[in-house]
């Protein structure tokens, strides 16, 4: 039994001991308020994991549990299921989980969850790299980013977690930033009131993975925006709609400029990078006009 | 009661079903494939009321069965072998926090090289990991000590998950007429699932599994060790209310013409039906042999397997697995420890590797080396008691040189 030892304004404690700068905790904050204390929260170990708690001192105040590195869709399958049996079809199960847990390590129970289209919500912030075990590189750190296992910039591009996504047919997912709280506040709305498995893949720039000051991290997720390194879109029904279009799109030079882990880029890799976002962007815009 | 025929995965699904779980996650794995379809046949002819979750992966197959016993619903999954090995990881997250979950395992080889074919490599592999395991002798066992792991695992002062081992294709596809309870009176038996200690409910806040600091982690593996000590003595309760209502008498170990015995072995699973052929041949021709067999390795009983043999003089422990690099055997490893203080000799034997047949001839063998030992004419035995002569030349390498 929960008992309180510090009233908290919504679901999550204070004194969350999250980096400073890092919106994680705006995401959690958001996420549980539009879903309500009627929810049951998976995550995996990693930065996430702050809002586990520690020892017997939970830090939210919803049930939930702390999983393995990979399994926190099957995890919350079980969940899902287990209250499907026992007729109760008003609490909903969301994970949130960081990228490593969910493209790398943790993408097979994630798309098992979606051909099975269980009735879970799955949150992925993605701070594109391992930032909790000390800033190593994951499947979703972007070309030419440094991370102490890329230290010299990462070869190749990052994995597209949407489009694996829309390969499975899910009901709902989108894409969202902490650039735009707003937006993100409205598609975790649209996927609590969507039935079976919905996908949310959310930018939580890190300052310590990126080498930014910590005051900066709205600034950084929404350059990310402007030159199209993060796409804000949803799929919904089979259709892809896109959000507005980047301003700078191909032209990530002051996004990369913005941080550290960028600084070893020359201009072939930014060429490089500007082509490969253009190109993106104008295949999801066919998409999207299909 | 009634009379009916399975084989071994059969009576596992049997089991299952009379203990009525709301969630069934399950994958396919050769000897355990009919257990996953049957349980499925199952469900869609509403024999068993339940969630089916078709899941991606054995790591998945345990995730899900701990989310959902979670919520407060009975849970069945199945596995073997390299199935078990890569559930290794969630199999810790169950023990831990303390979810009953009751899994029969069909135990198979592990891989390297691959085989189909029984061995203990795979559940001895987990018998650290916090769960309770049983060993089947017969088709019979499966389904009593299925039903019996109901309720050892589940009871209040144990909550600790449990592993029914049955030996692949020995008895996963062997058919054997087994006394079945009715379904009520079976459910009379295994009782309604009830939730304790952990749980996911919106209206009685926790977090489960978080972060343990070193301040407590301590504690809660001795609460583990405590669940399994009352499981000893559950177990045996169990045991005897089973024997009670149903007329079966089921054994922690099982001791076989061990009361004069000079010489015995000490077996586990399938393999013990033909130790007990050769020690009654043995008796015949004046032999003093005897025979024990465990049936629930843990916990380890290793009181009553002291007791058991303490007046033999030579004993003989057959390890259905290679135990690479220890001493001995994980069997022989317990049975050594269990006897430190009494004068038997006790050797270690190690074969049937990967479905090679225990057959009465490997018994008569083993039984003929621990009578040379207790007659005098030789010192040792010989541990691999099966393995063929040139070993060693089996797809040997030529070097170039």
């Amino acid at each position: 039994m929960l008992t309180y030892q510090v009233q908290p304004k919504g679901a999550v404690s204070p004194g969350i001991n999250t980096c400073q700068g890092c919106m994680i905790d705006v995401i959690f904050r958001n996420v549980l308020d539009v879903m309500g204390p009627d929810t049951v929260l998976v995550i995996p170990p990693g930065c996430a994991a702050q809002f586990s708690g520690c020892g017997p001192e939970a830090s939210v105040t919803v049930p939930g549990i702390q999983g393995n590195l990979e399994n926190s869709a099957a995890i919350a399958s079980g969940i899902a299921n287990g209250f499907r049996h026992q007729g109760n079809d008003h609490t909903q199960v969301v994970v949130i989980a960081g990228d490593g847990g969910t493209v790398d390590i943790g993408l097979q129970s994630l798309s098992g969850a979606m051909e099975r289209n269980e009735d879970i919500i799955y949150i992925c912030y993605d701070n594109e790299a391992y930032m909790n075990t000390g800033v190593q590189g994951s499947s979703s750190t972007p070309f030419a980013a440094s991370t102490t296992t890329t230290p010299a910039g990462k070869p190749v591009n990052a994995k597209d977690l949407i489009s694996i996504v829309m390969a499975h047919r899910v009901p709902y997912a989108a894409t969202a930033s902490v650039a735009d709280i707003f937006d993100l506040r409205r598609k975790v709305q649209k996927a609590k009131e969507t039935k079976g498995c919905r996908v949310i893949h959310i930018m939580s720039p890190c300052p310590t993975g990126w080498g930014y000051p910590s005051a900066k991290t709205v600034e950084v997720a929404r350059e990310a925006v402007r030159c199209g390194a993060w796409v804000l879109m949803e799929y919904e029904n089979g259709a892809i709609k896109l959000g507005r279009k980047p301003e700078e799109l191909g032209q990530p030079q002051k996004y990369f400029a913005l941080q550290k882990r960028f600084c070893g880029a020359g201009e072939e890799e930014i060429a490089k990078m500007g082509a490969f976002l253009t190109e993106r962007y104008e295949y999801l815009e066919k998409l999207a006009q299909l | 009661m009634a009379v009916k025929m399975f084989d071994g995965n059969g009576a596992a699904v049997e089991a299952i079903r009379l203990a009525r779980p709301g969630v069934i996650a399950a994958y396919p794995i050769t000897p355990q494939s009919s257990i996953a379809e049957h349980l499925a046949d199952e469900v869609a002819a509403g024999r068993i009321d339940a969630e089916y979750v078709r899941v991606e992966s054995e790591h998945s197959a345990m995730s899900v069965a701990v989310g959902a016993q979670l919520t407060g619903v009975r849970v069945a999954t199945a596995t073997a072998s390299v199935g078990l090995a890569l559930m290794h990881e969630v199999c810790g997250v169950a023990a831990g926090c303390r979810v009953p979950i009751v899994m029969p395992v069909v135990n198979r080889s592990l891989v390297a090289p691959w085989s189909l074919w029984c061995d203990h490599s795979d559940t001895m592999a987990e018998r650290d990991t916090g769960w309770l395991q049983y060993y089947c002798a017969n088709v019979q066992e499966i389904l009593d000590l299925t039903l019996c792991a109901y309720r050892i695992a589940e009871h209040e002062d144990v909550m600790t998950p449990a592993m029914v081992c049955l030996d692949g294709f020995f008895l996963s596809h062997s058919m054997q007429r087994v006394d079945t309870p009715d379904d009520e009176a079976a459910w009379d038996f295994v009782k309604p699932y009830v939730r304790k200690n952990m749980y996911l409910d919106t209206n009685d806040v926790m977090f489960i599994n978080d972060l343990c600091p070193t301040d407590e982690h301590s504690e809660i593996k001795y609460q583990q060790y405590v669940g399994f000590q009352e499981a000893a003595r559950v177990t045996k309760e169990v045991f005897a209310e089973y024997e009670e209502r149903f007329g079966r008498k089921l054994h922690t170990v099982e001791s076989y013409r061990l009361d004069d015995a000079d010489v015995a072995v000490v077996t586990i699973g399938s393999m013990s039906g033909t130790g007990k052929y050769v020690v009654n041949q043995l008796r015949e021709q004046g032999v003093k042999a005897g025979l024990l067999r465990i049936c629930m390795f843990r916990p380890f009983p290793a009181e009553e397997v002291a007791e058991a043999l303490k007046n033999v003089k030579v004993i003989g422990v057959v390890d259905r697995s290679a135990g690479l690099g220890a001493a001995q055997g994980p069997v022989c490893t317990e049975v050594k420890a269990a006897c430190c203080g009494t004068s038997s000799k006790i050797f270690g034997f190690c074969g049937g590797i990967a479905g090679r047949d225990i057959s009465d001839g490997s018994f008569r063998k083993i039984f003929g080396e621990l009578t040379d030992v207790a007659e005098g004419r030789s010192e040792t035995c010989e541990r691999w008691f099966d393995v063929k002569p040139n070993a060693m030349n089996i797809r040997e390498v030529d070097v170039p040189c």
